[in-house]
């Protein structure tokens, strides 16, 4: 029964989670052609070796009547460690670093393997894959969709495997080159959550 | 004479045909009962429990080695999943999520009744008002996915206390989908037995089935995807089989070994099969009549006695050596008088004084040193007996051994040559010995002897240190500290631990403890059901609280019409009961914390230390119990207790061998009528026994009881050898003396023999008594001819 309930719990939180570790500082490219777009926002973003973002969260949900709100830090280490620091309003850590999780809230800590939960990795998989710029490891998992061009541009993931479709039906990512600005997760219920970051300015 | 001689051997068959019926319908044991107090205190019988049916005797600690990650992992499910489906098994887990299904449904159905957060003051318009903004805020954090559709029914959240509830246990890692020791290179699983650890065959069973499961899952080894993966299993069932196995291995492979070798050392010594025949009749008929007469007197034979027994009675054998040797020297005609005449009274008071020192283990609390010693004391009589009265009756007229005279006087030569050295220099050489391994022992004193049980265990300490790891890996207590609280029935037990569970919790929020279990965890008490249940209230009451606690918050009231429901089916629905946990995972859990024995019920709330390594205050703990008033709860340090409760055999032991050697020196002195014949037949023995003692001491060994039974040994064999000397020298017919040192001498070369050869074994046991019982006799057997009298002018000038 524990591990369920957890998965489902972890599963919420990578949503989230793993989607904001953007880069800060972006680099001065020369744009390249259209179709190498993506290779080109790939590589930009394999180069970056740290990030340190802030977070705001907002969850959509039929259920209630106005979104709900979450904020903090994320950190990002190339190429799979990712730190998620929820400050308000709830204190939470969330760590993940080579596909094991662990979560600390006030009074608890649990570490889970993810490679356990197949509906569950390939969905952690496609954001650590974005952020490491990973390509093939992106897309043994997801159909990809890349628009726009490298100054500005946005990355839709679909899952491949039904399994991961009943819980998450398009993950959508937008940047500016190497930089992630916003993270947006939707649901096959039609709820979905975005995450909007921009650089860190916590101590 | 011959119809004498017809009675004699119709008494002898019709004995042994007795005994050999009794044997063959005696119950045998071969559970730890031996080690286990025959009338235990209250606290003794909470350890007893626990050994034999405790629910850490039921786990079977399995570790997947070598090969891949992935291939471990692959094996692990594949096993377990074929383990899951054996009825010996009452739960498998290496950490794959199956039950939860099941359990999830179990849970969610009774929230109200299991969730600890239940109370009127939740139900009122601010409690829900709290619980429920928790809630919401919990949405935008990791937990939102579940809550989101959980909301409409469990809007307090009773479900995630619930899930915190059961998760307070740590949990091992994972990797691959499966649980993986702390540095990843094992794959882990716990297996509980359905049966008790204390059923070997049982356990053995269940070791087989994971064996079998392990062989298919795991495919070929050689080559395939699986190649090189290994299997190794851990636990206290797993120890107790091997332990088994080992002693039987070791029992089996010594005695024949030793057979071998006594049997070649008396051919050499006969030259005669029928010599070599009807002497091993003593020791065969001491050891049927042995077993026989501890299932009379017991009831039931413990396989300690049948393993060790024939040991504590070989000195049987050298009664048929004394015989045929020393006959020899009557059949020459010397003086007319028979073996039975010249010889017998000092064979019959070797078995006496053997019989004193035997003695000396009955009275013991430790079943199985109590039976060791009827088994002795019958087997040594019975021996002595048919020595005395069969081999006669048996031996054919043609009857003839090699002559060992040459042999014998030979050793007399030496003999005198060692005795030049002058009464006064053994004296001094005797005493400076006893002072040097007095002084051994004094320094020694604090160490000398080994007080923790686990000394006797054949397990080796490389084993226990895997052991040790694997339940670390599992974050699986290793089950050393327990509060338990015993009651009538079910529902006062489960209402103790709840109490119980109240001051635990203050111990853990100062860090005495880590954590702990409870039953009660699983399922709580009805009583404390009934409280939950009656704090719901009605749904009149229900919605208007609701409607007063959402305003302000983001969520419609008509959202949770489902939560009105399952509240108000709540309050009309049955409480849980044990029957209800059936099907879900939480039995295994539930179970193995509930022991129940005729009509006695206790619940077991294991305790986790602080921190890996750190002792557990078990004082404070019963502190914090009694100041909570959980009167009907015990604390159980279950290394604590069985290392005090072998203290104790052992001391009893040490004092009860004192008694024994004291009686003997009684019976010496009654049958020697002089306190100098009786000092002189001692000072060998005293002296084989210090200078054993301080040899082990000064090899670092520290002294267990077994070690104390080798010292018995040494007594028992050794009085033999000092009482032939002292007859010897104050016999009335002279002669013999080569003839009684060659049959010393056989005598002593086949118990060193048999003993040394169980030095060699790998069972500390047998290791215990092999180095204390063949350095002792031979030591007591040099020191009697050493110390004795020359056939001194007592006997000469008489």
């Amino acid at each position: 029964m524990r591990l369920p309930l957890i998965v489902l719990i972890f599963f919420g939180a990578l949503s989230g989670a793993a989607s904001g570790a953007a880069p800060p500082a972006s680099r001065a490219a020369p744009p390249p052609p259209a179709v190498s777009d993506l290779n080109e926002v790939m590589g930009q973003l394999a180069m970056r070796q740290h990030g340190r973002v802030e977070f705001i969260e907002q969850h959509f949900l039929k259920v209630l009547n106005h979104p709900i709100e979450s904020s903090g830090e994320l950190r990002y280490d190339a190429p799979d460690r990712l730190e998620k620091r929820t400050l308000s309003p709830h204190a939470e850590t969330l760590l993940l670093t080579g596909g094991v999780l662990t979560v600390e809230r006030a009074h608890s800590r649990r570490v889970m393997d993810l490679h356990a939960y197949p509906q569950v990795l390939p969905f952690v998989e496609s954001i650590r894959a974005t952020l490491a710029g990973d390509r093939r490891a992106l897309e043994r998992l997801f159909h990809l969709d890349f628009n726009g061009s490298v100054a500005r541009w946005t990355l839709t993931l679909v899952p491949l495997e039904s399994k991961v479709k009943q819980s998450v039906s398009q993950v959508r990512i937008e940047g500016a080159r190497d930089q992630l600005l916003k993270v947006e997760i939707r649901q096959p219920d039609g709820d979905r959550s975005l995450m909007t970051l921009r650089p860190s300015t916590l101590p | 004479m011959m119809v004498r001689r017809a009675g004699v051997l119709i008494l002898w068959i019709g004995c042994v045909a007795f005994a050999a019926f009794v044997v063959a319908r005696a119950h045998y044991i071969t559970d730890l009962s031996a080690f286990l107090p025959a009338n235990p205190t209250p606290v003794q019988q909470l350890l007893v429990d626990q050994l034999r049916d405790g629910p850490a005797t039921r786990l079977i600690l399995i570790a997947l080695e070598q090969g891949d990650a992935a291939a471990r992992a692959r094996v692990s499910a594949a096993m377990v999943d074929l383990l899951r489906k054996d009825s010996q098994f009452s739960s498998v887990n290496n950490g794959e999520a199956v039950a939860g299904q099941r359990d999830r449904e179990f849970l969610f159905q009774h929230r109200y009744l299991l969730s600890e957060a239940v109370s009127a003051q939740r139900f009122s318009a601010s409690g829900l008002n709290a619980a429920i903004k928790e809630t919401i805020e919990n949405l935008a954090s990791p937990a939102g996915l579940l809550f989101k559709s959980l909301l409409p029914r469990d809007p307090t959240g009773e479900l995630l206390n619930i899930s915190d509830q059961l998760a307070r246990a740590p949990a091992p890692q994972s990797r691959d989908g499966v649980w993986v020791s702390a540095d990843a290179t094992r794959a882990l699983a716990v297996a509980q037995t359905a049966a008790s650890g204390s059923d070997s065959d049982a356990q053995s069973k269940a070791i087989d089935a994971i064996r079998a499961a392990f062989a298919i899952a795991a495919g070929n080894l050689q080559q395939g995807p699986n190649k090189g993966v290994q299997l190794r299993l851990s636990g206290p069932g797993v120890f107790a089989v091997a332990a088994r196995a080992k002693i039987e291995r070791a029992a089996v492979r010594l005695s024949i070994a030793s057979g071998i070798l006594v049997v070649a050392l008396l051919l050499v010594v006969y030259r005669s099969l029928p010599a070599l025949g009807l002497g091993l009749l003593p020791v065969t008929t001491g050891a049927l009549v042995g077993v026989a007469a501890v299932a009379l007197g017991f009831g039931a034979v413990h396989g300690i006695t049948l393993g060790f027994g024939i040991t504590l009675i070989g000195e049987s054998v050298d009664y048929s050596i004394y015989f045929f040797i020393q006959s020899r020297h009557t059949l020459n005609g010397v003086a007319g008088r028979s073996w039975q005449q010249l010889w017998w009274p000092t064979v019959r008071l070797g078995m006496l004084t053997s019989v004193c020192g035997f003695a000396s283990m009955l009275p013991s609390g430790f079943p199985g040193l109590k039976q060791l010693g009827l088994y002795s004391i019958s087997g040594l009589i019975a021996a002595a007996l048919v020595t005395r009265f069969v081999l006669p009756a048996l031996l054919p007229g043609n009857f003839a051994i090699r002559d060992v005279t040459p042999f014998g006087t030979r050793i007399a030569a030496l003999l005198q040559g060692v005795r030049r050295i002058g009464r006064s220099a053994i004296v001094l050489w005797s005493v400076a010995l006893v002072m040097l391994a007095v002084a051994v022992l004094f320094h020694d004193r604090e160490t000398l002897w080994n007080r923790e049980l686990s000394a006797l265990s054949p397990v080796s300490i490389a084993e226990q240190d895997y052991d040790a790891k694997l339940r670390a890996d599992l974050g699986a207590a290793d089950v050393r500290d327990l509060v338990i609280v015993s009651g009538a029935d079910l529902e006062s037990v489960l209402r103790g631990a709840e109490r119980a569970a109240r001051a635990l919790q203050g111990l853990v929020d100062d860090e005495t403890i880590g954590g702990f279990e409870s039953p009660a965890n699983y399922l709580p008490s009805m009583a404390t059901q009934e409280i939950r249940r009656s704090s719901l209230p009605s749904a009149s009451e229900l919605r208007a609280n609701l409607k007063q606690a959402l305003d302000g918050l983001p969520l419609r009231a008509d959202r949770l019409q489902l939560f009105l429901e399952d509240i108000e089916a709540t309050r009309h629905a049955a409480l849980v009961t044990s029957r209800d946990l059936v099907g879900t995972s939480l039995n295994a859990g539930f179970d193995a914390l509930i022991l129940h024995q005729r009509d006695t019920w206790d619940a077991l709330l294991p305790l986790r230390s602080a921190a890996a390594g750190r002792q557990i205050d078990m004082a404070r703990v019963l502190t914090a119990l009694k100041d909570a008033k959980v009167d009907d709860a015990q604390v159980l340090d279950l290394k604590q207790e069985s290392d005090a409760l072998y203290a104790s055999y052992l001391s009893e032991a040490i004092r009860f061998s004192l008694a024994g050697f004291l009686a003997l020196t009684v019976l010496l002195l009654i049958a020697l009528r002089s306190p100098l014949r009786v000092a002189r037949v001692l000072a060998p023995l005293v002296l084989a026994v210090l200078g054993v003692a301080a040899g082990l001491a000064m090899a670092g060994v520290h002294l267990t009881i077994l070690h104390l039974v080798g010292m018995l040994l040494i007594v028992a064999v050794g009085s033999n050898y000092a009482l032939f000397f002292d007859r010897q020298a104050h016999a009335q017919a002279g002669g013999g003396e080569a003839l009684t040192l060659a049959s010393l001498v056989i005598a002593n070369a086949s118990t060193v023999i048999g003993f040394g050869l169980l030095s060699f074994s790998q069972v500390p046991v047998l290791v215990a008594l092999g180095t204390t019982v063949a350095p002792g006799a031979f030591l007591a057997l040099l020191f009697a001819a050493i110390s004795a009298p020359a056939r001194n002018a007592h006997a000469q000038h008489s």
